[in-house]
């Protein structure tokens, strides 16, 4: 008996050990959104093409989106343009932007020069809207079901990785409806 | 002569309120909300910088949620009133002490198992070895006859060479 208890420590370090291994793979930056599950906040501000058009929530749901925040301002945003113009254009989802603390006139020579993927945009100016949503940097990409609820959240650049982790989602809905 | 030097010097130290003042961007009506300002500030997690409180961080989010804080203190809202509208939106990453849970039970109370546990080694570890010394005494004594004998015929060998 005494020549197993022997074995705890060892036993103990490999515990110890597989929590550190984990934490090795895991990326601190990226947080699970405190909305997950819930639904999208209530809004209703300015289109950022119209600006007297108000768009609420009822404007998108009803169906799956993705609502991605971006803004001039962050590289990044232009780097997962490209993306965003593919997925708008083999029609794998609508695309609502968040234009997020950006100018509006800036915003508006980049869908023009970039190519627009949003079926529209919203111009959250003053960015309450994305503190409401738990924003913390663009670009961030959320994927909505068709209750409006915030099903996953991407932070950083959609890659093809990350469209491709959505639409193994959106596949999961698909399938449990037919 | 002496009034108006008076009221020159007061003069002056009023302008240098006013010029601390201006450089403090938050503002408010009492002194007790800037206090609660301050310590929201440095209770409060960065989302966006990972080890920087709110009051250290100079990243946009920083300060939209210092702006958020000091709008609420000015709408006389308590600070747990402000601090879980902080993890509504952010999670519990916003929060620098951990609230206590289930999740959070290992993580408040594992100290405490800890020293417990180690307490009841150092109990047994001590039984143990107060156990072996009076087996040890005991064995002294009980030497069977043959033992006795070949002790005793050791001991006469040493005492032959000896002498």
């Amino acid at each position: 008996m005494p020549r197993l208890l022997l074995f705890v420590p060892l036993i103990l370090f490999i515990i110890l050990g597989g929590f550190l291994w984990k934490g090795l793979s895991i990326d601190p930056r990226e947080l699970p959104s405190a909305l997950l599950d819930k639904p999208f906040p209530e809004f209703s501000i300015a289109a950022l093409n119209e600006p007297e058009r108000i768009l609420t929530k009822q404007d998108f749901i009803g169906q799956p989106v993705l609502v991605n925040v971006w803004a001039t301002w962050c590289p990044s945003c232009r780097q997962e343009h490209e993306q965003l113009l593919a997925i708008a254009a083999t029609n794998g989802i609508p695309i609502i932007g968040l234009n997020y603390k950006d100018e509006a006139p800036a915003a508006r020579v980049w869908l023009e020069q970039l190519g627009n993927p949003y079926q529209f945009n919203i111009f959250d100016e003053d960015g309450m809207l994305g503190l409401d949503l738990g924003v913390y940097g663009a670009p961030e990409t959320y994927l909505l079901d068709a209750q409006g609820l915030i099903r996953h959240r991407h932070v950083g650049v959609v890659t093809i990785a990350a469209w491709q982790e959505m639409q193994t989602i959106i596949k999961g809905w698909d399938s449990v409806k037919n | 002569m002496l009034k108006i030097k008076w009221a020159a010097g007061l003069l002056l130290l009023l302008c240098s309120f006013l010029v601390s003042a201006a450089i403090d961007v938050y503002q408010f009506d009492d002194p007790e909300k800037e206090k609660r300002f301050q310590e929201l500030a440095y209770e409060l997690r960065c989302p966006k910088c990972q080890n920087q409180n709110l009051a250290d961080s100079n990243a946009e989010i920083a300060k939209d949620l210092r702006t958020k804080i000091q709008q609420m203190l000015v709408a006389d809202k308590t600070n747990p009133e402000i601090i879980d509208y902080m993890v509504e939106r952010y999670g519990d990453f916003v929060l620098y002490e951990p609230r206590v849970k289930p999740q959070t039970y290992l993580l408040w109370y594992g100290p405490v198992l800890l020293i417990l546990l180690g307490l009841v080694a150092i109990f047994f570890i001590i039984r143990g070895r107060m156990k072996n010394k009076q087996s040890s005494a005991q064995s002294d004594v009980e030497l069977t006859v043959a033992e006795a004998k070949q002790l005793d015929a050791l001991l006469n060998i040493k005492k032959g060479k000896k002498s």
